[in-house]
């Protein structure tokens, strides 16, 4: 199994239930690996919650992290996957002083070739989104940064996987909707 | 009082639902799920379940012991002795958070156990109210689950999965903590056990090319080797290991949870492997070309240095936790699902074998640990008395047949060493927490479940200091246990490792003990000192012979050591005799 420290996506499908989060984190932070990001929402089955969660391992780290997230009683099923198997993407936001839309043109041939979008605009502020990978971002940022942001923010990575999960089918076989 | 017959008779599933207080109705889930005895503390946060408990005091025998810790170990010894769940009850605050050693211990060591907590008023959550702790936030990362309750129509569906999440598959501790605003509530109560929970698989289904293949390792070995664990005993397949191992021919070791599963006086029992284990099987286990784990889990006091483990050895896993697999030891064949099944199917497809000459490589062995070891902790031609002559006389006395609860340490070591047992789930001590102070209120437990026993504490002189006011829960409730506490006036495991590892410093290890005899006696508990070698026979009779609970303290040579020894970090094939 492949020693090298890599970037793992691992995706976690869990009941929704307090103190998950918590049960989960406690997972990584007992054996000391940094997570890089982490994202809740709803998974593609209703009533399912997916957890993304990026942190850099070797494989074998992952593996065994994975098993003892499994092995909550509210984890449904947990995966781990290389960037190459996944596509995945993160999502931020600008807040910028309106001003400077229209005394800086430059601003205007950024946000157009950068394919961001512009949110919101009012006389003191515009919100910028620009969803894409990091790179992309961090270079917009370091662009707009010349100008002055008032506000930035970036979200942790969402991923989906190239291969088929084998949850739904699961939870298909086990007729998931019925109480539990 | 309301009627409960409905709830009795269906065994679960009541028909009629009734209008019940939150706390009463933890009551009913309790006894729908067939508690009769439970271990607890009151206070403030759940003064209405002791409310109820009172009511129903001719149902539910709740003790009362001195310490939440001693609930918990309390518990841990019920459920260890009988597979049944244990229940420990607590109040919030430092009530709940004096649980949590127990928890810890029942995690690690997979015992079954249902705590439930009171909490503060659930508009007060947050609050920093009187004794509000964030008990399910600290619970989490030594739980199997927990979660927190506060209406009271949640906790029927609460307890009903706390009690199945404890008891199935691998069993480990869950925590309730239900708010006291949910105890006080009336709603219309209604219970169904729980057999299923959507996310948790807790028994993988027997995975049969896993067995062939185990089979077909098996067979093929000139020198196979089984170590056996507490999955075992969890699994109840004693008998099939039993079947396995003597078809097959097969020397047989166990770890120190899983000792007395297969009876010490069985021919290819060959002991106990690990740190303080028997010299044979961890020196051959890097001899061995099969080893076949047995519901265990590679902890490093048992497998020395993982980097020369049985690195010569094809390695069979039997588990029931996929999280165990390959986790410290990587295996040739994994075989998932629970050890009753898996041995079951192993065992038509093994083949008649013995292995005389393989067999006697391991008698060579314990007969240089007999003359090195063995010898002179059970028959010492030196004047102080050994912690081994003392469970040798234990073992004259009670024939085998006593269940025996050890605390932490060298006692412990030697206890588990020594002791004969005859009858499975007699072994109850702390393994993978290593928790002193455990073994009092343990013994509480066990003889509580299991009162025609004999039940057998053994304990240091330190850790019977960890947990010494349940001397008052065996006075007050008349526990018929039996205490030895082995006196060396040290914390006699540290000072071993002092003396080998850190050239007789003895920081902090030696104890001025107080008067032992007078605090038994304090307490009301027939008490009795040995110091003498002539005198131990007739203590030990007379212990035994006592139909009430009996305290001995037996004073041992102050700086006796526990061999074998495989120092941390060294090779199983590197264990020490001396």
């Amino acid at each position: 199994m492949n020693q090298d420290i890599q970037s793992f996506t691992i995706s976690i499908y869990t009941e929704n239930n307090i103190g998950l989060l918590n049960r989960i984190s406690a997972i990584f932070q007992r054996r000391h690996i940094n997570i890089e990001s982490l994202t809740t929402s709803q998974s593609e089955i209703d009533g399912v919650n997916r957890f993304v969660i990026v942190v850099n391992i070797c494989e074998e780290q992952a593996l065994k992290i994975v098993k003892q997230i499994e092995k909550q009683v509210e984890t449904i099923r947990a995966f781990y996957h290389t960037e190459d198997q996944t596509i995945f993407t993160e999502s931020s936001m600008f807040k910028i002083k309106s001003d400077l839309l229209f005394n800086e043109p430059q601003i205007q041939n950024l946000i157009k070739e950068s394919n961001a979008r512009i949110v919101t605009v009012n006389p003191e502020f515009f919100v910028l989104e620009k969803s894409g990978r990091r790179v992309e971002i961090e270079a917009l940022r370091k662009e707009l940064s010349v100008y002055g942001i008032m506000q930035f923010v970036r979200s942790g990575r969402i991923a989906v996987t190239k291969e088929e999960m084998r949850i739904t089918e699961m939870l298909q076989a086990q007729a998931f909707n019925n109480k539990y | 009082m309301k009627d409960t017959q409905t709830i009795e008779k269906q065994q679960g599933k009541t028909q009629e639902t009734m209008r019940v207080t939150g706390s009463e109705a933890i009551i009913h889930c309790l006894l729908a799920e067939g508690v009769d005895t439970l271990y607890g503390y009151p206070g403030g946060a759940i003064m209405p379940v002791y409310d109820e408990l009172y009511k129903f005091q001719h149902k539910i025998h709740h003790v009362l012991t001195r310490h939440e810790q001693g609930a918990a170990h309390a518990a841990q010894g019920y459920a260890r002795i009988s597979g049944k769940v244990g229940v420990a009850m607590a109040t919030s605050g430092p009530g709940a958070t004096n649980l949590i050693t127990g928890i810890a211990d029942a995690q690690i060591d997979s015992t079954p156990l249902v705590c439930i907590t009171g909490q503060v008023f659930s508009h007060l959550l947050g609050s920093d109210a009187f004794q509000e702790t964030d008990i399910v936030g600290i619970s989490t990362p030594v739980t199997k689950w927990n979660c927190q309750v506060t209406k009271a129509s949640q906790i029927p569906e609460a307890l009903a999965k706390a009690f199945y999440i404890a008891k199935s598959g691998r069993p480990g501790p869950v925590l309730v903590d239900v708010t006291k605003d949910a105890q006080l509530e009336e709603f219309d109560f209604e219970y169904e056990k729980c057999t299923k929970v959507r996310s948790y698989n807790p028994v993988p289904e027997t995975d049969t090319t896993g067995v062939k293949a185990a089979a077909e390792l098996i067979n093929a070995a000139k020198k196979p080797m089984i170590v056996w664990g507490q999955g075992v005993i969890l699994g109840k397949a004693e008998e099939e290991l039993k079947a396995v191992i003597e078809k097959a021919g097969i020397p047989s070791a166990w770890t120190i949870l899983g000792a007395s599963a297969i009876p010490t006086s069985h021919p290819l029992n060959i002991g106990m492997v690990g740190m303080h284990g028997n010299y044979a099987p961890n020196k051959l286990t890097n001899e061995c070309d099969v080893l076949i784990a047995i519901g265990m889990r590679f902890d490093d006091r048992v497998t020395g240095n993982l980097k020369t483990y049985a690195k010569q050895a094809k390695v069979i896993h039997f588990e029931i936790d996929p999280a165990e697999i390959d986790k410290n030891v990587k295996t040739d064949v994994a075989v998932l699902g629970n050890s009753k099944d898996s041995l079951a199917q192993l065992l038509p497809l093994l083949n008649e074998a013995t292995h005389e000459s393989w067999l006697q490589e391991f008698k060579d062995l314990y007969a240089i640990e007999f003359e090195k070891v063995i010898k002179e902790d059970l028959t010492p031609s030196k004047e102080g008395l050994t912690m081994g002559e003392v469970i040798k006389q234990i073992n004259i006395e009670t024939k085998g047949n006593a269940a025996i609860v050890s605390d932490v340490g060298q006692h412990q070591m030697i206890a588990c060493r020594y002791a004969d047992f005859n009858i499975t789930k007699s072994n109850i001590t702390s393994g993978g927490l290593g928790t002193m102070g455990f073994a009092l209120p343990a013994a509480i437990g066990a003889k509580m479940a299991a009162p025609d026993r004999e039940v057998v504490a053994i304990i240091g002189d330190g850790g019977f200091q960890m947990n010494i006011q349940e001397l008052g829960t065996i006075f007050q409730q008349e526990i018929a246990v039996k205490i030895v506490v082995l006196n060396n006036e040290f914390l006699g495991m540290v000072r071993q490792w002092q003396q080998l590892f850190f050239d007789k410093r003895y920081a902090s290890t030696e104890m001025t003990n107080p008067n032992f005899i007078a605090i038994a006696e304090g307490y009301y508990i027939k008490a009795r000192k040995v110091v003498k070698r002539e005198e131990l026979e007739d203590a030990v009779k007379e212990m035994i012979a006592s139909k009430e609970s009996y305290f001995l303290e037996v004073c041992v040579e102050k700086e006796g050591n526990v061999f074998p020894m495989i120092p941390t970090g060294a090779s199983v094939s590197d264990v020490r005799l001396s």
